[in-house]
Formats: C-alpha cells, structure tokens, sequence
C-alpha cells in the first residue's frame, strides 16, 4: 500500500523522460501489459524493503564522522570497545529479516511470472515463431500462414505465446514494456509469454551483443483490436512476399532490417520491416534442426558467419 | 594465407598500416593508440639505457624474489593498465555522448574497446593490483619474512605481465576480440571471427590465469604455514583473514575459467565442437564455466578491498576494529556463497522457474554478510577519534555508493527484474559501482595508506583529495545516470542509439569520465610532487598512522628480511597493544643470522618464453610456439636443481642496522595526530592513551 505513491513518482518520472520521444513506449516503468507492470511493482517494492537496512547508514555515517572528529574532545572516547550483543543481534537480524520478506516475495514472483507460464486471458492464445538473425527478427505466425521481418504485431487482451531460436550466434529477445527478457539460442528454444492490455506500439530488441549492426535490431510491436488485427493479417496476405528457402537465405544474412528489406524490394513499408505473404512448411522447425543432425554446418552454410553464401546454403537445404 | 615462418602475420596486421591505408577517425585511433604504445616502450627503453638503470632494474626488481619488490611491480603494472583502461572508458563514454545515430568510432573499434576495457580492468588492473597490495602487505602483517614460495610468486608476476604484454600488442598487431569480456561463443567461435582476435583474449587469459591460481596457493601456503610466533588464526589483522578468503576463490574459481578459455581454443584450433553451434555444441556450457568463475572472481576482487577498509577505518578511527568474529564468519560466508550464485548471470536462459528462485536467493543472501560489514565498519567509528585523511575519504565515499551498489544488487538477484535490466546499462551502472566505489577506492585507499611503508615517505595529501573526491564525483556522474538508461531499456555495448532522450543523461556520463579522467591526472601529478617533496614527507621511523598491525613496527621501507628478529605476538592488533604498553621498539637481547632466498631470472625467462608461445599461438606460427614453450619447460626443470639458493645474511650486520634504526626512534620527535600529516611526522606517533601506560607503570 504504501509504495503506490511511491510507484506513481516513478511513472511521472517515466513520462517526462520519454515526452520528448515518439509514441513507443520502451520501458517497463510505463507498462503495456500486465507481466512489465508486475516487474515494476516488484522493483518498488524491493526499493522500498532494502531502505530499512539502508537508510540508517547514509544518515548515521555522517553523524558519526562528524560527532567523532578527532579535534571533538568533549565525544567519548572507547579505543578498546570492540563488541555488543545487542548491536551484535541488530546487525545480522534485520538484514536477515528483510532478506527472508524479500525471499518469499521472489519465490511468489518468480513462480507467477515465469516467462514458460500461459497468461489467462479470455481470447485464444495467438502463437508466434521468432527467429533470431543477424541484425533482424523474424516473427512467424505457424497459425496464420504468415511472417514479417521487425514487427510483431499483435492483438490486444490477447496471450501471445513465443518460441525463439535464431540462426546464427546467441540473441536475447525483449519488448520491455510488455514483458522481461529471454535468450534465443541456435538449436534450442525457449519460450516467453506476453500479453498487451491496450492498443499501442512498444519497442523490441535484442540485448545480448551480436556484431557491428546490434544497435539496429530494433522492432516495433504493435498492439491492436482483433478488428485491425483480422485487416493487418488480410493485408500482410494480400501484399506481402512468399518465404521460401531463397528468400529466407537473403534475409538470414548478416546485414540490418533496412538492408534486407532493400535486397527483396520491399521498401513501400515502413523501415526494416518485411512481410511475407505465405510461409515454407514448418521453417521453425528446418532452423531448429539445422543443428541437431549430426553433421557438421560449414561456415557456408551458417548464417551470421564470415563466409556465409545464400546460393550455397539454399542447396545445404534442398539437399 | 598462412606461411612458414610468420604464420598469419602480414603487413594488414599492423594497425598502423591500416590506418594508412585506410584514415577514418576510428582507424586514426587505433593507430594512434599504437604508437603510443610503441613510443612509450621505446622512451621506456632510451631512459633506462640513457640513466644506466639496466643493471640495477635486473638486479633489483626483474630477478628479486623478494615480495615487497614484487608487490610493487604489481601495483606498477596495474596502475599503467589502468591508465589505459581510464582512457578506453573515457573514448566509449564519449562516442555515446555523440552516438545519436552516429558518432566518430567505427562499430567495430567499439567492440573491441568494451573487449579490451573489460579484460583489462579485471584481469590486468584490479587483480594486480589486489595480488601486488597481498603480496606488500600480507607477509607484513603476519610476522613472516617471505612469501612460502618466493621463486613461484615471481613466476605468477611473470605470468600476469604476459597477459598484460599480449594485450598491449594487440593494439599493435592484429586486433583484439569484439566479443566483451565474457567472450562467449559462438560469436567467438571459428565460424563468426575467424581473426586473431578471441585468440589473443584466449592465450592472455589462460596464461595470467594460470599465475593468479599458483598466487592464490603461495597466498594461503604462506598465511598457514609462516605465521610469527603467537600469531594465532584469531590474531590476525582482518585483511589476513579476507586474504584467505580471497586465496580460496583464487584457487578454486580459477581453474574454470582457464578450462572454458582452453576449451574455446580447442574449437578454434582444432575444431573440436564444445561450443558451437553444430555437432552436439552447446554455448551455454560455457556460460555456465564462465560465471563459475565470474561470480566468485568479483568477491575475490573486493573482499580484499574489504579487508583494506578494516585497516583503515579502524586505523583512522584509533580504535579496534568492531565485531572481528562478526567480520571473520561474514567474509568466509561470502566466501562459500560466492561458489552459489553464478546462474543469476543468465536468469534469462530459460530454466526453470525453481532453479531461479534457487539461486536468486542465494545471491541475496550475500546482502546479509556484507552488510554486517558495513554496520561493523559503522560501529568502528562510533567513539573512534576519526581523521579524515585520504584513505578515509575513500572509504566515505564506499559507504555511501557502495550500500547503492548493494541495494541495485538486491534488484539484481530478484530473477523477475533482472529479466528487465539484465544486458542493459543498468547492470553496466550495478558492476561499476560495486567495482569502483567497492574496489579501486579499496584499492587507492590502500595505496595511499601503504605507500609511505613501501618507499619510506608519504604521498602529497593535497592532491590525494583531490584525486579522492573527482573519483567520487566522477564516478557519481558516470554510472549513476546509466542506472536510468538501463532502466530506459538502452541496452549495453550499443555504438549507437536512436532515442533523443538519452541523450542528457549520456552528456553527464560523458561530463562524469572527464572527472574520473581528471582524478587519474591528480593522481599521476600525486605521485610526481611527493616523489620530488620526499624529503619533507619522509616518514623512515615507519608508524606515520600510528598503526595498529606489525607491519608498522618496522622501518620505512622496511629491511630485505623484513623483521630483525622475528616478532612474538601475544594479543590481537599486538603493535598498538606494544605501544599503549610500553613494550614497542624494545631492542631484543640477540640477532641471529638470517637466511633469504637468492635472486633468480626464472620468472624473466617463464615471462619473456610465455609472452612469445602467445603471441606465436594468436597468429599461428608454430615453429615459434614449440621452441618457446621447450624452452620455458627447459627452463623451468632446470632451476629445480638448484637446491641451496639462498644467502646468509649476518647477524653483525642486522644488529647494526636495527640499532641504529632504535637509536633514531629514541631520538625523534612523537607526533600527536594533529601533525600526522605535517612535517614533523617522521613515523613515530605520540601515545594515545597515556593513562593506561602510566597505570601499568
């Protein structure tokens, strides 16, 4: 109860930090959904926790070092004073007691915010396939028959399932407005769970450092009704390319959202993003399982690498 | 590609020639940095040949085993990587000031300055400086005369100067990994930088690691087995105590880290499948050795730190110091809970929601013992009589930042926040600020406290406050701005960025690391002035703090043999026990010779064989790789057949020079600590406490 207020500081200070950008909400202290807003009231709460143990040394250390300065003569004076069972009981147990409150708090919080967990929300869950490349995302919508390049678009009030791989070296996949943070591996997946309460566009990205086009694998995830959701599948559908072993290899080279789009001629849409209008059978699962054959995947064949070649790579698949 | 004689080396090696070829502002840089590296080893070189010191440098310091000349090269080389390290931090924070969609730094000498920033800071900068303040002080404070094993401590110094050498190199030949500190693969594998980059981070870090585990068991050899006479376990200064600790985590944290880089290497070069990403390759394994030893690695670099902080705030108090049990069962308890919480590195894996909640408390944990430290530290300056000398104000500036850095820790362990601000700056911000308020401050405290122990005069105060108050203000003004952004979502390692609102705080970060820039020039000048004041700074007499410990009770600098006759301790803090009693600076009733060991080029040959085998690794020339190591193994087995190495050193000669030492403390002036930084302080303080001696009387 009475970090609220406390929590309502943060979000002003929030706001005022972010007017002077655009409507992109990148940051869990403003949150989109209900998994970031959790987060934020968990780091509040921890904040206001840790300053019971905290306080007492940033207003005593002053007092003492002012009190027992060496010119004061009139402070005692204990040279030999070197223990108190009483201060003795403070010192380990209010830390303590802070440490097994905050403790069970993290138990509670770390169950109900598991990233594996389905969020309950009363439209059907709506499953994406992330692809993590060199310096883009690929979504892939297995249900729809659909994929985009650096935009994840999604319904609101809707729990949106992820399963992230990538194709090339280790990436960690956030929208930190609407959830926390997981890595996507090559040859594994994880999973991460997501749900925004209202339409709005939040910032995504990867964290986890991959080379000289990093601070551009930005993307957009936008939130919208099921109405526009229901006309943005229909135009993806309508205007956008086929995902085909070919095209895949162009966008799984190294080279930004902007210059992948360039390469398949895409640049009606807005900077970056890709649409793909149908999608080879089970792409996901083919990436997957690049790596678990058994046989090795020279530097020709492995996107992201020194040495990556899209023609041979097309024929790695076909083979 | 590849030849015979020069492996991959060619003329696109030397970044010089780059920059030639190719004159960006990034380029330019790099070369500069080059020649600055080039110039200063060719200075270094002219001054010696130009002063005649070649003799005595091989003399006196390259084939000394004695470990106060050791502890200072240490301190030596990690204050010159440190310059290096300053200013490679200062060139990053400056391309995110203008890194708003562009900046001046090319992606990839970007990359490679967070690499080499990162490896240096906590290779070649904090655990040096930690091993050469160990290795100064720890014998010392125990009454011992040398190190267990004082041929080995110079070969783990040669070690950790190869580390360091390859390094510095880099910047001269070929380039240095772009893959962080961490190095993780595959990004480091074959396949994704096929360049000598992640090899050079490879042979620097096995190498010095290798010294740093044979340092940690010479560290705990010596403090069980060459204790003075009395100076039981529960007598020892507490930095002892958070020796121990520390050398434990340096022996067992260690080895995981030189097996993971070794590993990397076996991908590498032999293309072996530990880490990739096809045939049964998991990175992820060596993540999980990687903060096997990088989560102990950060309580081995500031549990010492802890340990500096004891000495001094207990010593500048006047008092003993608060809750020594308390502070023992604390520092093992960090200890043993440093071994248990390294998965909190990757809560964003992917594991199970048990296995975070495991080892996120755990890592909390870690908040009960360390802040029993901080009330212990607070309940030493309670009715202390407290002077706000230098290191003081580094440890008032540890209380306050490092209890902000603990309490961001807390968030940090909490596996729901980390996954928001894991891989942002806001965990940039959390490490530097336990490393720079927690460590260095540790570390300069130390320094300064020590230093007029080690050369017989103290450093300028003046511009010790200086340099004390720009590093907290600078570092005030660079991390604590990052804690925002990271909150923002920036993540780290960015080159550039896109959101104009990051753009103020990245001014004042930019603003904090010209001040933390500043504080190393004061420091440098510090060092300059009191070098050319020494004669009024003197302090001969060795007690300028009226220390508490034995390594006061001794002269300034202290005899090659250290004690002339070997203390019998009776009493925890037994120096300010002898002096409040009476019985300090009594002359014993007889010398006896003293055997030392004797000076050997062993740890030359072991530096100079290991820095070629390296460099001869990273860009494949292997004719020079076998004839190097040979020689080192050689070596190595021959020196053990020299079995008397050691000198008598005359029991005449030491009476001598340890009664004319007695004879100047019965002659010198005692000063109160008004006068402790004044003049008059020739390192003999007035008692305290004159009462208690009068009543023994």
């Amino acid at each position: 109860m009475k970090f609220r207020h406390l929590s309502r500081i943060v979000s002003l200070a929030g706001c005022l930090a972010l007017s002077a950008c655009s409507g992109t909400q990148d940051t869990f202290l403003l949150p989109g959904g209900p998994i970031a807003a959790a987060q934020r009231a968990e780091l509040i709460k921890i904040l206001g926790w840790t300053m019971i143990a905290i306080l007492p040394v940033f207003m005593l250390v002053p007092v003492f070092l002012w009190r027992y300065r060496y010119r004061n003569r009139n402070a005692r004076y204990t040279p030999d004073w070197d223990r108190s069972w009483l201060l003795e009981v403070l010192m380990w147990g209010v830390p303590l007691v802070i440490v097994v409150v905050l403790s069970t708090q993290l138990y509670r919080t770390t169950h109900a915010l598991d990233p594996y967990k389905p969020i309950a929300s009363d439209n059907p869950p709506l499953r994406v396939e992330v692809v993590g490349l060199d310096w883009k995302w690929l979504f892939i919508y297995p249900d729809l028959g659909i994929a985009t390049v650096n935009e994840l678009t999604i319904p609101e009030k809707t729990s949106v399932a992820l399963d992230l791989t990538t194709d090339t070296v280790m990436q960690s996949f956030m929208i930190p407005a609407l959830a926390g943070q997981i890595y996507a591996m090559p040859g594994m997946r994880t999973k991460l769970h997501l749900l925004a309460d209202a339409p709005g566009r939040f910032e995504g990205e990867n964290t986890q450092f991959n080379g000289t086009g990093f601070p551009d694998q930005k993307f957009q995830a936008i939130a919208m009704t099921q109405t526009a959701f229901d006309a943005w599948v229909a135009k993806v559908r309508a205007g956008g390319q086929p995902l085909t072993s070919d095209s895949y290899a162009v966008v799984a080279e190294a080279s930004t959202g902007a210059e992948a789009q360039k390469r398949l001629d895409a640049e009606t849409l807005p900077a970056g993003v890709i649409h793909f209008a149908t999608v080879e059978d089970d792409l996901f699962k083919t990436v997957l399982h690049r790596y678990m054959h058994g046989t090795p995947v020279p530097p020709s064949a492995q996107p992201g690498a020194i040495g990556y070649d899209p023609q041979a790579a097309t024929g790695e698949q076909d083979r | 590609m590849s030849n015979a004689i020069l492996g991959r080396l060619d003329l696109a090696s030397l970044s010089i020639w780059r920059a030639f070829e190719n004159p960006t502002s990034s380029e330019l840089i790099g070369a500069g940095a080059a020649m600055l590296v080039i110039v200063g080893g060719l200075a270094a070189v002219i001054l010696l040949t130009w002063f005649r010191l070649w003799k005595p440098l091989w003399r006196d310091w390259l084939t000394s085993v004695d470990h106060k000349r050791i502890g200072i090269m240490y301190c030596a080389l990690a204050l010159i990587m440190l310059a290096r390290g300053v200013i490679e931090g200062a060139l990053m924070r400056t391309q995110q000031a203008f890194g708003l969609h562009g900046g001046f730094l090319a992606p990839d000498h970007f990359s490679e300055l967070f690499s080499t920033h990162g490896t240096i800071m906590i290779f070649f900068v904090a655990m040096p400086f930690i091993a050469g303040v160990i290795n100064y002080v720890m014998p010392l404070q125990i009454g011992a005369r040398d190190m267990a094993f004082p041929v080995m401590n110079q070969i783990s110094l040669g070690l950790t100067a190869t580390g360091a050498a390859l390094v510095m190199i880099s910047l001269v030949l070929g380039e240095f990994s772009t893959g962080g500190w961490a190095n993780y693969p595959p990004y480091t594998g074959a396949d994704f930088q096929p360049g000598p980059g992640p090899d050079y981070w490879i042979w620097a870090i096995v190498l010095a690691g290798i010294g740093t585990t044979l340092s940690g068991i010479n560290f705990v050899v010596t403090i069980y087995k060459e204790r003075a006479p009395g100076m039981d376990f529960l007598r020892m200064p507490i930095f002892c105590w958070t020796v121990i600790c520390t050398s434990i985590i340096m022996i067992f944290a260690l080895p995981p880290l030189t097996v993971a880089a070794l590993m990397l290497a076996a991908d590498r070069y032999l293309d072996f499948h530990f880490f990739t990403n096809d045939l049964g390759g998991n990175m992820m394994n060596y993540v999980n050795l990687f903060w096997l030893f990088g989560h102990p690695e950060v309580y081995l670099l500031v549990i010492p730190c802890y340990g500096i902080f004891s000495e001094v705030i207990s010593t500048f108090s006047g008092k003993r110091i608060y809750g020594y049990m308390s502070m023992v069962y604390a520092t093992m308890s960090i200890a043993v809970l440093s071994f248990c919480v390294w998965l909190h590195h990757f809560f964003t894996m992917g594991q199970s929601a048990s296995i975070n909640v495991a080892f996120g408390i755990a890592s909390m944990a870690i908040a009960v013992p360390t802040g029993i430290k901080v009330y212990n530290w607070m309940a030493t300056l309670f009715r202390g009589r407290v002077r706000m000398t230098v290191p003081m104000i580094y440890a008032t500036g540890f209380f306050y930042l490092f209890v902000v850095g603990g309490l961001t820790g807390v968030m940090l362990a909490n596996p729901v926040i980390s996954f928001q601000v894991h891989n942002t700056l806001f965990l940039v911000a959390h490490f530097h600020n336990v490393i720079i308020p927690g460590v260095l401050f540790g570390l300069l405290a130390g320094y300064h406290y020590w230093f007029p122990k080690a050369f017989g005069f103290r450093l300028h105060e003046g511009w010790g406050r200086a340099a004390a108050l720009l590093w907290i203000a600078g570092f005030s003004f660079t991390f604590l701005p990052l804690y925002w952004l990271g909150l923002q979502g920036m993540p780290r390692r960015s080159v550039t960025f896109s959101d104009p609102a990051f753009q103020p705080m990245m001014w004042l970060a930019l603003f904090g690391a010209a001040l933390i820039v500043s504080a190393l020039g004061c420091i440098a000048v510090q060092l300059w002035v009191s070098i050319r004041k020494r004669d009024q700074l003197a302090v001969p007499l060795g007690d300028p703090w009226n220390g508490r410990s034995l390594e006061w009770s001794i002269p300034a600098p202290p005899p090659a043999y250290n004690f002339a006759v070997l203390p019998q301790v009776s009493v925890r803090d037994d120096f300010a026990e002898a002096k409040a009693d009476g019985r300090a600076y009594a002359a014993p009733g007889q010398y006896e010779d003293i055997e030392m060991p004797d000076n050997t080029a062993i740890g030359m040959i072991v530096c100079v064989c290991s820095t070629l085998l390296g460099l001869a690794l990273v860009f494949w020339i292997w004719w020079l790789a076998i004839l190097s190591f040979a020689v080192m193994i050689l070596a190595l087995i021959g020196r053990t057949f020299r079995v008397n190495a050691r000198h008598v050193i005359p029991a005449a000669e030491i009476a001598a020079e340890h009664r004319a030492w007695l004879a100047r403390i019965e002659a010198a002036p005692a000063v109160d600590r008004l006068e402790e930084t004044h003049e008059r302080n020739l390192g003999r303080a007035v008692l305290e406490r004159p009462g208690r001696l009068e009543a023994a009387q």
